[in-house]
Parts: structure tokens; C-alpha cells; sequence
């Protein structure tokens, strides 16, 4: 990767959390430490990836985005407002009455959002379908869904890794958010999901591992996931929950709970201060 | 398919072999079904289009969500399992994936209500009207015979949006002419005019309204039969103009009394226009094992009981 593009990455995923961090603030709720977590994915994904065209988001042979671990719609939407399918400004008015921005992703309101998620599970299947669907239309686009670790608790996503995998979905690729922690703590003290790479591989999956915040190996998983013909990819990103701001990085709390005007201040000193 | 009035038909068969036929005039179907298509009889649309027809496995939830993924991308996806296992097993994404997006899904359900027979309780699905019901922007159909099993497939393709349709597994009469037989979504269709009640009826019960006005014409009751083909949205003018002309009501469908026509009906009958409304349904019951005619008798879904109700209902009338 040459350094412009890795300096327009780093960029892009700072203010992908400036902006994350805005929106929760903003709304005195939402999900920040998972939406600190994704961000490098979303940026590489949203800046550099995916055929897309905020001019144009109902383009039908585009590349699909689902995010199934609903829940981070801070990091969402500021990726969106990044790539540049609504105004920044807009993200201040996140999860409010008159917004188009709600609480969990919903396609008929938000520009930019693929599919409807939240109850999670759910946007796993979802994407399942798009790929299938994306085949029999001949279209020769992407869907990338993002996962995560708690989330591999639901049955549903079992059933849908099974699905991808018979119908030879090799146009999906998942990225599951390893980040550890879920609401009620560590993924291994709640109901243990792991061997996360060993499940999916079980299941017939083309399993790649990486740290999640490291652009290089992002970019080069998604390459091999491109390559790999007959099979799904998931994508195992090792990821730090709150990656950026010191005070929630790595707990479980800043799952889904705002900063006070204190700590808001704090976070967006120290998300500036990254190169 | 060709259907004579008075023929033994389960809606379906009916419903399999309009995929096949809709499946040539609308290459944009595709079907979906979880392990069952020799029993929903997709398997008929499987042979005509396997490359079309997607089985899920035993996973209803994910066909579901599937089905979702189908329609965002333009596709008409017809999810297929029983009523069981659709409205109520993948309630929630349904509510969530398909109804909350508003998306174009066909959801084919059948094996509905008690006439399910051996399989017993487990499987006699008395709920899928009141759970399907409750999602805002579902469309509810419950035709009564195969041949508007067949418009039913049809008219779902033309609405953009979900709609839920209930099939049967038990041959049930065909009773309107195919040839002449329109459907208009929404619109209740009066089979017999009448001034002393008003009896509602979908699915199979639509027969057996029938059969019980014969039966409360040796009493000396006219009572008239609304053959009502979509729950939902229920035909509110239809209700309240029956319910002023007639002052008595009775509602009669193979499902529970709680959630289904009863209540859709009872809803519109309340706010507009209060008459005596009795409910004739599976008593918030769940149901057993048994051959259909003794499991008609056991839970009250005769004309007999239907006509016992019609003639409460008229004494009650002011």
C-alpha cells in the first residue's frame, strides 16, 4: 500500500470516530465502543472498496454493505457522512425524532444503508440473500457483511454460514469484529463463541485472520477474499472495543453508553491528537 | 390448473401449481422453502425452475432474512414452509427483515389451522392471522378454495410489499366458478345476501358458512355469508354496512378466536357501528391429533355450531 493512500486511510478512520463519537455524544446514546472498533473496516471498506456512488445509492448492481452487528450505527453513519451520502452536520441529530438517522439501520430512511439490521442475526441472512440474488442477476459486485463476536451466539448465524456455503456465495464476505467483549462482559464469560476462525472454517468457509485497525492486512484479506472461488470468506479481525479513546478501550461498558461532557471532551482530544 | 366447483382441492396444491404457472409470467419469482417442498408442494415450481428455487434446509429464521436479501435486490421471493414455522417460529424476522423494510417477500404458508390432522398440536398453526396481523404494511390473505388460492398468489405479486398467504393441507370443496373468479385485494365478497345476520368467514370456513345459512333457513333466519380473503387489510365498509343492514355477526375461521378475523372484524364492528358479535374459532385452545372430520366436531368448526352461534347472535340483537 503506498503511503498516500495509507495517510487517506488513516484519515478517513480518525474522522470516521471524531464522528462516531459526535453522534453519541450528540444523542446521549448509542454504541461507541464497537463502532471504535469497526472503524478501520468501514473505512476501507466505504473510502477505498466498495463501488459506490453517493450520488446514485440505489445503483442496482453496486457493491452491498450490511451491518448485522446493527447496534454501531455511530460508526456507520459517520463512514457514510465520510464517503459523502449526507451532510456530517446531520450526525448531531442522530437517533432524534425528525432524523434520518435511526437509532439502528434502516434502508428506507438513511441514504447509503443496504440493508435494515439491529436484531442481530438477522443482516447476516440478509446479505446471504443479496449474494445469492447478486448471482442470479449476473451483477459482478461485492457484499460485505460485518459481524459480530457476541453476535455468533444467535443460531441464525449458523444457519446463514451453513446457507453461504452450499450456494458456493464466494461474492460474500464477512467480517466478524473480534473484539472480545459483549454487553454483559468477556465473550468467553457470557457463552463462549470461540473458536471463532475454527467455526467458521468447519462450516466450509475460506477463513482468513488479521488485526483488525492494521489497513495493510485489511486490503490484503480483501484481495484473497476476492480470489477465493466457490466459497465464502469471513474475515477474523482481532480488534480493541473503544480502539482510540484511552478510557474505553477494552471495557465492556463502553458498549453502549455515552460520555459526559467531560469525557467527550477528552475522547475527541485524544481521536485529534492520532497522525 | 383448471378447477371445477365442487371438487376436493387443498389450497396447497393450488398454491404450488400457481407458481408454476406465475413463475413463467414473472421471471422475477423466485422460491424459497425450508426442507418441506414435497408437503407445500413447491416441489412443483422446483421441477419447473430449478434454477429458480433455493431450499434452505431446516432454518426457517434464515429464510426468512434470506428472502429479504432477495427482495432489496429487486427479486419477488416466495419463502415457503408451514404456517408454524413461518408466522411463528420466524415472527420475528419476519417483523424485523421483511415487514419493518417494508420489503417485496411473499411468505407461502400452509398447513394452517387445525385441519393439519395427525400432526397434531405442535404443527396446527391456530396463530399466523393474529401474528402476521400485527406487522404494519403486512398484507393477510386466507383464501378460501383453490381456485382463490391461485388469484392470491397472483394478486401478491402484484402488491409491492409483504404479504402473508395461509394454505391448507386438507382437501377442502372448490366453491367459486375459476373462469369469472376476480380478486380484488381488500374487498370482501358477498356469496349469499341476507337481512337477519351477517356471517364472515375465511379459508376453509367459507364452506361451512355456507352450509350452516342452509341450515338456519329451516329456522326461518336469512343469514349472509362474506367469503373475506384478505385479514388484512379487512374490508371496514363491507363490516359496517353488513353490520347496519343485518345487526348481528358472526365470524368463523380455523384459527383462534383471539387475534385472527374475529378480531378484525370485532375491531371495525366496535368503533363503528356496535352490533352482537360472536366468534366461531378454535377456543384459546391448542389443538391434538386426529383425523379433520372428528377434529372439526371436537373444536366447534361445524355449520351446526356455526348456525347455533348465528341464532345467539340474532337473539341478542336489540
Amino acid at each position: 500500500m503506498d503511503k498516500a493512500k495509507l495517510e487517506r486511510l488513516k484519515r478517513a478512520a480518525k474522522n470516521i470516530r471524531l464522528g462516531a463519537i459526535e453522534a453519541v455524544y450528540s444523542a446521549s446514546s448509542g454504541h461507541p465502543g464497537g463502532s471504535l472498533s469497526i472503524a478501520d473496516v468501514l473505512a476501507y471498506l466505504y473510502m477505498e472498496e466498495m463501488n459506490i456512488d453517493p450520488n446514485n445509492p440505489q445503483k442496482p448492481d453496486r457493491d452491498r454493505l450490511v451491518l448485522s452487528k446493527g447496534h454501531v450505527t455511530p460508526g456507520l453513519y459517520a463512514a457514510l457522512a465520510e464517503r459523502g451520502f449526507f451532510p456530517k452536520e446531520e450526525l448531531k441529530n442522530f437517533r432524534q425524532i425528525d432524523s434520518y438517522l435511526q437509532g439502528h439501520p434502516d434502508m428506507k430512511s438513511t441514504p447509503g444503508v443496504d440493508m435494515t439490521t439491529g436484531s442481530l442475526g438477522l443482516g447476516f441472512s440478509a446479505a446471504c440473500g443479496m449474494a445469492l440474488g447478486s448471482k442470479l442477476l449476473g451483477y459482478n459486485n461485492r457484499v460485505y457483511a460485518i459481524l459480530g463476536d457476541g453476535e455468533l451466539e444467535e443460531g441464525q448465524i449458523w444457519e446463514a454460514a451453513m446457507f453461504a456455503r452450499h450456494y458456493k456465495l464466494d461474492n460474500l464476505t464477512a467480517f466478524v469484529d473480534f473484539n472480545g467483549l459483549q454487553i454483559d462482559g468477556k465473550i468467553t464469560d457470557v457463552v463462549d463463541p470461540t473458536p471463532i476462525p475454527e467455526k467458521f472454517a468447519a462450516f466450509g468457509w475460506n477463513v482468513i485472520e488479521i488485526d483488525g485497525h492494521d489497513f495493510v492486512a485489511i486490503e490484503r484479506a480483501v484481495g484473497a477474499a476476492k480470489e477465493c472461488k466457490g466459497k465464502p470468506t469471513a474475515i477474523i479481525c482481532h480488534t480493541t472495543k473503544g480502539k482510540g479513546v484511552s478510557f474505553m478501550e477494552n471495557e465492556a461498558k463502553w458498549h453502549g453508553s455515552a460520555p459526559n461532557k467531560e469525557q467527550y471532551e477528552q475522547a475527541i482530544a485524544e481521536l485529534s491528537a492520532l497522525e | 390448473m383448471a378447477y371445477k366447483v365442487g371438487d376436493k382441492i387443498a389450497t396447497r396444491e393450488a398454491y404450488g401449481d400457481a407458481l408454476v404457472e406465475f413463475g413463467a409470467k414473472y421471471p422475477n419469482v423466485v422460491v424459497l422453502d425450508a426442507d418441506l417442498a414435497e408437503a407445500t408442494k413447491t416441489i412443483k415450481f422446483k421441477k419447473a425452475y430449478p434454477e429458480r428455487f433455493f431450499d434452505c434446509g431446516i432454518a426457517e429464521s434464515n429464510m426468512a432474512s434470506v428472502a429479504a436479501g432477495l427482495a432489496s435486490m429487486g427479486l419477488i421471493p416466495f419463502a415457503s414452509s408451514f404456517a408454524m414455522f413461518t408466522a411463528g417460529r420466524a415472527f420475528e424476522p419476519i417483523r424485523n427483515s421483511i415487514g419493518y423494510p417494508h420489503l417485496n417477500v411473499k411468505i407461502g404458508a400452509t398447513h394452517a389451522g387445525i385441519t393439519v390432522g395427525e400432526d397434531g398440536a405442535t404443527h396446527q398453526c391456530l396463530e399466523d392471522l393474529g401474528t402476521m396481523r400485527l406487522i404494519p404494511g403486512m398484507t393477510v390473505l386466507s383464501p378460501a378454495d383453490a381456485v382463490e388460492a391461485r388469484a392470491a398468489v397472483e394478486a401478491a405479486i402484484n402488491i409491492k410489499g409483504p404479504v402473508y398467504i395461509r394454505f391448507g393441507r386438507y382437501a377442502v370443496p372448490v366453491i367459486f366458478e375459476q373462469d369469472t373468479y376476480k380478486m380484488e385485494v381488500g374487498r370482501g365478497i358477498i356469496l349469499a345476501e341476507g337481512r337477519d345476520a351477517a356471517i364472515f368467514a375465511t379459508g376453509f370456513m367459507t364452506h361451512a358458512a355456507l352450509e350452516a345459512r342452509a341450515l338456519l333457513k329451516n329456522d326461518g333466519i336469512d343469514a349472509a355469508v362474506i367469503n373475506i380473503h384478505t385479514v388484512k387489510p379487512i374490508d371496514r365498509e363491507l363490516v359496517i354496512a353488513m353490520a347496519n343492514t343485518t345487526g348481528a355477526i358472526v365470524t368463523c375461521e380455523e384459527h383462534n378466536i383471539i387475534g385472527g378475523l374475529g378480531d378484525a372484524v370485532s375491531e371495525v364492528v366496535c368503533e363503528c357501528c356496535p352490533v352482537p358479535v360472536f366468534r366461531v374459532g378454535v377456543r384459546d385452545q391448542f389443538g391434538r391429533s386426529g383425523k379433520v372430520p372428528p377434529l372439526l366436531e371436537h373444536y366447534g368448526l361445524t355449520p351446526a355450531v356455526v348456525a347455533e352461534k348465528v341464532k345467539a347472535a340474532v337473539a341478542l340483537k336489540k
